[in-house]
């Protein structure tokens, strides 16, 4: 093979070899080519998506720090932070989705405790295709199994996350996992090798033959040769993850190490590179000191290794005898491989010869960066145009209801959620189920709420408002747990950008997470990309996920979804435009992804969300739930069976009543008052002039909606229940 | 009066007993490392939840090689308290230092959440706060917590009171849809014959506190304070 096919076969193109040639100032040896097809593989180099990512806004005043480390960390007060990030791992879950799911989780886990902070929760979201294949079953089963595996292991409680099924992610479901840690601030460790003469140390699992190429995989369509990248798939191992996490924290408390680097996508590659250049040093590394699992590797081979479970320490000579120690207690044997030498060089000897000679920034950051061509999609106008109102109306909605309740995107996770440990650590103060979590922090008396949301239909209709509403779903449901939102993450689910119209609904998404994020005023902390989520062709929805996380200064005074009790009063916050384009009623009901999307009004949003924060820390509220799929109608159900009671609520006067009970739209929460607090919550509603009207009252132990004197919906909760529980149990068991 | 946590490499459910015993229950307690030769002066062990050594091979089977384990059987013998939680319950069976096996769910998944167990044996340090039959709201999260014994075995238990917790409804009635694990007869947790070591799979250590949904865990701690109180005996072992 020659040099120029070689770089084809590693995904190189053309003008990318010309630039790695100009780069180094002359050929890359194979070694070399091999390091750069990693690096600057989308995956790592953000090549198609950096251009569009400078639009997020990334700064505040609690930001210590943004995008570009491992991973964002933002001041939580009294002198500690929360880190976290969202990452993906959908090619992998494709492929072998137990290990795929362990090994994101690993991943994640990986990120925060590099940054020297403690882990405290895991989150995913996820996306299968119809549960109606056995692949479609086993992917969700293999993947839920995976997650459960790696987090319930390490001892990290799983505590939010989403799930939703549409046929376009049956070939490619999506895995993405966040962790939140918490840190004092001064513990910070950045991936830096710093310090001339400093240790370059491997410690962790041994370094085999697995994930080798993994990232490039990661960066290309899924066809049915896809299978044959088995071997591109890392193994996880979630106890020796485990002592890797503890032992590496302590040396980071103790003030053993200069830099911490995890491995994941390009392993020791990128591990190299990448601290190199973010000190602007250079590095030396004997290859033969890398513990290795299999005989005979080629050094290419160790250099991009994805073996799971390994840590990159640098550490000045003298404390490494005191790392030593730390890892020893756990049976970890730190590997000197090398050392931090001036220059920008990062120069890989094996068995005396040096094998690859590169620098560091050119291999880390010297990826070219692309505005790939855009183009509006046919089927956006076309879609858009679809009026949802012509469709026939149901003779019995609570038919509807019970339909819609029982449709998986909506039904209860309860099956997925009983398999993940939520309450270990014991800081789980809301666990799965309801709009955000809530973690408590020990050591300063408050806590987080974090939540993650996506929605690929909305972003597939309208990409812009979709993106939007991704940012103010996943903000709105931390404000209605009372917290303040302060940064977010955004794992980026798409196509193939290289197709114009893919990259239409990137970079449209992008702008509007992006206004969005300006407007509610929350920094994008970190993040992730995942392109060329297509098999065969055809890709996914266009999927942002937004992972949030918001601080509530007094935990006890947080607020959950459940109605509570008889003779509360039942508010509906926020505007009142709503569509059915979109909806969940359109897909389930009428089996139809088409319409467009309600208005997003960025300012009221802001306004909603801001009032029921205070109206929350007032202690004027006895519940709050935002309103998103299936619309009012399911929000109330939702609360009428979190809180196992009932509620009668008045529609306002409409012409089509789907419309009022289904629609969906932004920036709306459904809350109950108790009936002393009704009058003052009336005036601050009026004073912080936001849209708003009492629906109801909480009453008895059935939903009864009524419109204009006649009820048109009248549903026991045990009725609703019996519905929206079992639902996974049923199709899986 | 003094606790201590043993850490296995794997544990992860050490740092909710030290929270409890520390900042809840306001008592002395420290960590045993796996590699210690003893445990010291100590009152009660607790062998907390998690997957020592990775559940690798079997739950519990790798970690009852460890140093620290000849001390706690040493300690035992004493007669001093051992606690097992979860994953420590499976050790100390692994252990032989209580009776019986823990094997794979019958649903062959993990499963966390909250179930209702009943005291059927309310004479030990560890339950002598309960009233007979007094049903407990705790949760589990575990993924081989089906317990079993051979028949000859189980009438042993029987006759000599060794089944501490079974799985109730919230009525205290035996049904097998409170059963989360297929455990034989719903037992949830045993003693051994001289009633100073105890095993559960639920996690007291998780229901001590209103913010966490449940405190009814306390009453086992509780118990195992008011035995002690008056009556601490120094080991040094």
């Amino acid at each position: 093979m020659s040099d120029q096919d070689l770089h084809r076969t590693l995904g190189l193109t053309d003008h990318e070899y010309k630039l790695i040639t100009e780069q180094m100032g002359r050929e890359p040896n194979e070694v070399e080519l091999n390091m750069y097809s990693v690096m600057w593989s989308e995956h790592c180099s953000y090549k198609h998506s950096r251009s569009a990512l400078k639009l997020f806004p990334t700064n505040s005043p609690r930001v210590i720090q943004g995008p570009g480390e491992n991973a964002g960390v933002v001041d939580i007060g009294d002198g500690w932070a929360a880190v976290f990030k969202i990452e993906s791992h959908n090619h992998p879950s494709a492929i072998e989705p137990h290990q795929g799911a362990a090994t994101g989780v690993g991943g994640i886990l990986r990120d925060i405790y590099t940054m020297g902070a403690q882990p405290v929760a895991f989150l995913n979201s996820l996306r299968f295709g119809n549960l109606d294949t056995p692949r479609g079953r086993y992917l969700f089963d293999g993947v839920v199994g995976g997650i459960g595996g790696y987090g319930n292991c390490v001892g990290i409680p799983t505590v939010a996350g989403e799930v939703y099924f549409e046929p376009c992610y049956e070939g490619n479901p999506l895995v993405n996992a966040m962790c939140v840690g918490i840190m004092p601030t001064d513990q910070l460790v950045l991936g830096k090798a710093s310090g001339e003469g400093n240790l370059v140390v491997l410690v962790g699992a041994l370094t085999g033959r697995d994930g080798i190429h993994g990232v490039t995989f990661a960066s290309e369509e899924l066809s049915e040769e896809s299978e044959e990248k088995r071997p591109a798939v890392q193994v996880g191992d979630p106890f020796v993850g485990k002592l890797l996490m503890d032992a590496t924290l302590e040396a980071i408390g103790k003030k053993l190490v200069a830099g911490v680097q995890d491995f994941g996508g390009a392993g020791l590659t990128c591990a190299l590179t990448e601290t190199a250049s973010r000190a602007g040093t250079g590095i030396e590394v004997d290859l033969d000191q890398v513990p290795l699992r299999e005989e005979d590797m080629h050094p290419f081979e160790i250099l991009t290794s994805e073996s799971q479970e390994r840590m990159l320490l640098i550490v000045e000579p003298d404390k490494l005898k005191a790392v030593e120690e730390v890892f020893g207690r756990w049976d970890l044997k730190p590997a000197v491989i090398g050392k931090v030498v001036s220059g920008e060089m990062v120069t890989a000897r094996y068995q005396g010869e040096v094998v690859a000679s590169v620098p560091a920034a050119s291999v880390a950051g010297g990826a070219p960066e692309y505005s790939p061509k855009s183009k509006e999609p046919a089927y956006f106008r076309e879609l858009a145009n679809y009026d949802p109102l012509n469709m026939p109306l149901p003779e019995n909605y609570g038919e509807v209801m019970l339909k819609l309740l029982a449709a998986p995107d909506i039904a209860s996770k309860e099956w997925v959620w009983r398999r993940y440990d939520y309450m270990v650590r014991t800081c789980t103060l809301e666990g799965p189920g309801g709009d955000s979590a809530v973690i408590r922090i020990r050591e300063t008396g408050k806590a987080l709420a974090m939540s993650v949301d996506g929605n690929g239909r909305h972003t597939y209709l309208d990409p812009y408002r979709g993106g939007m509403m991704a940012v103010a779903e996943a903000t709105r449901n931390l404000s209605c747990s009372g917290a303040e939102p302060i940064g977010i993450t955004d794992c980026l689910n798409f196509g193939n950008p290289e197709k114009p119209e893919i990259y239409w609904q990137f970079s449209q998404a992008v702008k509007g997470m992006a206004e969005a994020c300006r407007v509610l005023n929350v920094p994008v902390v970190g993040g992730n990309v995942s392109f060329y989520n297509e098999v065969q062709g055809e890709a996914i929805y266009p999927t942002p996920v937004v992972g949030a996380v918001g601080l509530l200064k007094d935990p006890d005074k947080k607020c959950t979804t459940a109605l509570r009790r008889d003779g509360d009063h039942l508010f509906l916050l926020g505007p009142q435009e709503v569509s059915l384009g979109g909806s969940q009623y359109l897909k389930s009901w009428c089996g139809k992804v088409s319409g467009s999307l309600a208005e997003v009004d960025l300012e009221a949003e802001r306004d909603v969300q801001d009032l029921i924060r205070d109206l929350i820390n007032a202690d004027l509220v006895q519940s709050a739930h935002d309103l998103s799929d299936g619309g009012l109608a399911v929000a109330l159900a939702e609360s009428c069976l979190s809180g196992r009671i009932g509620a009668q609520v008045n529609l306002a006067p409409s012409d089509y009543l789907p419309l009022a009970l289904f629609g969906e739209g932004p920036s709306r929460v459904l809350f109950s008052v108790a009936p002393e607090d009704a009058d003052r919550v009336s005036q601050l509603i009026m004073e912080a002039k936001v849209e708003s009207s009492k629906i109801g009252i909480v009453k008895g132990d059935a939903l009864i909606i009524s419109h204009c004197d006649d009820i048109i919906l009248k549903l026991e909760v045990s009725a609703m229940q019996a519905a929206y529980e079992e639902v996974f149990s049923c199709i899986m068991e | 009066m003094k606790f201590g946590v043993i850490v296995f490499p794997g544990s992860n459910c050490d740092l909710d007993s030290y929270h409890l015993v520390r900042d809840v229950l306001k008592k002395e307690v420290e960590y045993i490392h796996y590699t210690e030769k003893r445990v010291g002066r100590r009152d009660v062990i607790i062998l907390p939840g998690g997957f020592t050594y990775g559940d690798y091979l079997r739950s519990g089977a790798i970690a009852r090689f460890s140093p620290v384990m000849n001390a706690v059987a040493e300690f035992a013998d004493k007669g001093g308290l051992v606690l097992g939680i979860c994953n420590g319950f499976q050790v100390l069976t692994e252990a032989g230092l209580l009776p019986g096996a823990l094997c794979r769910n019958h649903h062959l998944q993990f499963r966390c959440e909250q179930v209702f167990v009943r005291v059927d044996n309310n004479s030990l340090p560890f339950t002598l706060s309960a009233s007979l039959g007094k049903v407990l709201e705790m949760p589990v999260a575990h993924g081989d917590g089906s317990y079993y014994a051979p028949p000859e075995l189980l009438e042993e238990l029987k006759a000599n009171d060794q089944i501490v917790f079974r799985y109730t409804d919230q009525n205290g009635d035996v049904t097998p849809q409170a059963n989360p694990n297929g455990s034989l007869e719903n037992i949830a947790g045993v003693c051994n014959r001289a009633g100073n070591v105890v095993g559960l799979m639920p996690h007291p250590e998780r229901a001590g506190e209103k913010v966490l949904g449940s405190r009814h865990g306390l009453i086992i701690f509780k118990s195992i304070i008011s035995y002690l109180t008056g009556r601490e005996v120094v080991r040094n072992v």
